[in-house]
């Protein structure tokens, strides 16, 4: 018995939302990082919510988000590096200065 | 030998081809080839003579272009009129060839003048052998393209080069005739042979109109290339040319070839009595005109000119009248004295430098043989007997009295004033005081080449005349005539000389009327005859300066219609090229430059996508996601 399953989609929702909203809308950098980290927490709380729903012995929801996590932990990384690089160069990490693909 | 009379035009023709392009390596840049070939010719033709006069006749020829069933021959004939010319025309001409080795001895153009000479010889010598119209025609044109180069000769002088231009159309209006005479004889007796063409007169199968009037076209050519009036005007100007030329040409036998024509032609014309009276009365006024002429000139060779002018008068006449063997007679004996006066003219000419006969003046005792051969050739064109001249003018008057009186007379009055001109040239040129002290000063016999010559001439203008008989056995039209000794013509001829010589002794020699006192109490009819009747003048506006006039007007409307027109279509044709132009520019390029505007508009809307800035991308993306999946939702 545990709780419904709509009560974690809803707050994955939710978060994912958030993150999107931070990810599209956030001048700074590491805002934006922090947008796309909240993003892949909520996908891996629907991860699990699914799993323990689907087949709660199996735990393939569990592994699965171990995987995202491993994934997001590598990525940030590399992120952090380019905004590092970033900085150094430019001085600041406002993207929306960073445009020199504009046409 | 007679069968090789087709021999002797062929050596002069190729001595002029030899002179023409060989000559210049030759010694005397090929005058002994002339010479040579113009002697040999004229043995060949002395013992052609001597075979014809035995009764033989010759023929022969070449096929030159055949036409259907129709044949055309470049063939000969040679009775003893042939034979008679082929010995004038050889001697004349070998006379000439050796007196020009010194008379234009360092010209200019020695070499083409020699060259000119034998396609001269070579040419009249095909003249006289032709048996049909059509090459006598071509021959005829020859001889005359040779008296358009050597009265040319010295062609750096305008004047010389206008006679020449003269000398060829004048004849050229003669030879239109004639050609259209040949045509309607052939078209009457379809042959251009004279053989068959007397037949074809003798079957009666010519009509009689046709007859006549191809007659006088035929003796329109004979007229311009004989000088007969009214197409005298040439020969006076071709004395431009080398005196030895013409002599040959515009005293022996170019201008003979004329009458040559109308002796061999003799079958047509004594079938029409309109054409005989045409060449009769034309033979007679020209004869009187042109000796009216002579009186008045102050040129010794003009005066040389109108003489040959009148007296090939005295031969057209004859042949008018029927006297076949007589103009023939004087023909020959023409030949001889007026070459010889032509050559010692030019023996004259070459001693003072001048042709004007006021400038000279006893240069008999400077010139003795050059006087005494003079004095031979003028008593034979007077009619001094027993020189040849008498023989050969008795015989015609003889003859014209028998048959027209009134050419009869003219041709009296003409001699009384050849008698009168003749002396008078006679003695201002020989006798009296020299006018010019410088020219007589200088004056100097030639050497043997020009003197012999004359010599020869001479002999032969003083002996001619005793070979009536023999002449009179040989060429004859029908059958043998002799005119027989008539006392009233012998003492008429007499009467119109001896007054002329008196006449003309009284004015210059005695000075018993002086010749100022004759210009002022004539004075109108003077001047006329100094302008030559004015002909020459009338020639010259209606025939010169109208074909100009004519000229200019087709120049203005070539110039300003023709042109006019091209150059209006190069105009319109600018202008369309514009036009497309503007269209090419405007309407083309508009259209391409349009849609590659459209194209750039086009691209500037959609690089706005381009922001450069990534969360615009990451939106775009998102959306898309969301689009993608409504659109599954719902349609699944």
């Amino acid at each position: 018995m545990g709780i419904p399953l709509t009560y974690p989609l809803t707050l994955a929702a939710v978060l994912f939302g958030i993150g999107l909203y931070g990810a599209l809308t956030q001048r700074n950098a590491i805002r934006i990082l922090m947008g796309v980290e909240l993003m892949l927490n909520a996908v891996n709380i629907n991860l699990l919510a699914f799993g323990n729903a689907v087949d709660g012995a199996a735990a393939t929801g569990q592994v699965f988000a171990l995987f995202v996590m491993t994934v997001s932990a590598a990525e940030v990384a590399l992120a952090l590096a380019i905004i590092l690089l970033l900085a150094k160069r430019r001085k600041h990490i406002d993207i929306e200065r960073v445009n020199l693909l504009r046409w | 030998m007679a069968q090789l009379a087709w021999l002797i035009p062929v050596l002069p023709l190729m001595a002029a081809l030899i002179i023409t392009f060989l000559g210049h390596r030759l010694p005397g840049r090929g005058d002994r080839v002339g010479i040579a070939a113009v002697a040999v010719a004229f043995v060949l033709s002395v013992g052609v003579l001597l075979d014809a006069a035995g009764g033989a006749v010759a023929s022969g020829g070449v096929t030159w272009a055949v036409h259907g069933d129709q044949a055309l021959r470049l063939g000969y004939e040679v009775r003893g009129l042939e034979a008679l010319m082929l010995v004038i025309v050889t001697f004349v001409s070998l006379m000439v060839h050796i007196y020009s080795v010194e008379y234009m001895h360092g010209d200019v153009r020695y070499k083409r003048y020699f060259a000119v000479l034998s396609l001269f010889t070579f040419s009249m010598l095909g003249l006289v052998l032709a048996d049909n119209l059509l090459f006598l025609f071509v021959f005829w044109e020859l001889v005359g393209l040779c008296s358009y180069l050597l009265i040319g000769h010295w062609y750096e002088d305008p004047a010389n080069v206008r006679a020449a231009n003269k000398a060829f159309l004048t004849t050229r209006v003669g030879d239109v005739g004639m050609f259209v005479g040949i045509m309607l004889l052939f078209a009457q007796a379809g042959s251009f042979r004279f053989a068959d063409i007397a037949a074809s007169v003798a079957a009666g199968q010519v009509s009689p109109a046709a007859l006549t009037a191809a007659a006088i076209l035929i003796f329109a050519g004979a007229a311009g290339k004989s000088a007969q009036f009214p197409l005298h005007v040439w020969l006076p100007d071709a004395m431009a040319g080398p005196t030895p030329a013409s002599a040959l040409i515009h005293a022996a036998t170019m201008v003979a070839a004329g009458v040559y024509l109308v002796a061999k032609a003799f079958a047509i014309f004594a079938a029409s009595a309109a054409a005989m009276s045409v060449v009769a009365w034309v033979g007679a006024v020209t004869a009187l005109f042109a000796a009216t002429l002579a009186v008045v000139m102050d040129d010794i060779k003009r005066v040389l000119a109108y003489s040959t002018v009148s007296q090939l008068g005295f031969m057209m006449a004859a042949l008018g009248v029927g006297a076949y063997t007589a103009a023939m007679f004087h023909l020959t004996t023409h030949a001889f004295f007026k070459a010889l006066l032509f050559l010692a003219s030019g023996s004259v000419i070459h001693a003072t430098g001048t042709q004007n006969m006021h400038e000279m003046g006893g240069l008999f005792r400077k010139l003795p043989i050059t006087g005494w051969t003079w004095l031979v050739g003028a008593g034979a064109l007077i009619g001094i007997p027993p020189l040849s001249g008498f023989w050969s003018k008795e015989e015609i008057l003889i003859d014209a009295l028998a048959a027209n009186p009134a050419v009869f007379w003219m041709l009296l009055a003409a001699a009384l004033l050849t008698a009168f001109y003749t002396t008078r040239a006679t003695y201002m040129t020989f006798f009296g005081r020299p006018r010019n002290e410088a020219a007589y000063a200088k004056a100097h016999e030639g050497g043997m080449v020009m003197t012999y010559p004359l010599v020869i001439l001479g002999a032969l203008a003083a002996v001619a005349g005793f070979f009536a008989g023999p002449f009179s056995e040989l060429v004859y039209y029908g059958h043998p005539h002799r005119a027989p000794f008539n006392p009233f013509v012998f003492a008429a001829a007499t009467a119109a000389w001896v007054p002329g010589v008196l006449a003309a002794l009284a004015v210059y020699k005695y000075d018993l009327v002086s010749r100022a006192a004759l210009i002022r109490a004539f004075y109108p009819i003077w001047r006329l005859l100094k302008q030559r009747y004015y002909i020459d003048d009338a020639y010259n506006l209606v025939f010169v300066r109208g074909s100009l006039a004519l000229a200019g007007i087709a120049a203005w409307f070539d110039k300003y219609v023709v042109d006019g027109i091209v150059n209006g279509v190069a105009w319109a044709t600018g202008k369309l090229s514009e036009s497309v132009g503007d269209f090419d520019s405007g309407v083309v390029d508009g259209a391409v430059n349009g849609i590659a505007g459209a194209f750039v508009a086009g691209g500037r809307l959609l690089r706005r996508a381009q922001t450069g800035f990534f969360q615009s991308y990451a939106l775009a993306a998102f959306l898309g996601l969301v689009a993608g999946l409504v659109i599954l939702v719902i349609g699944g």
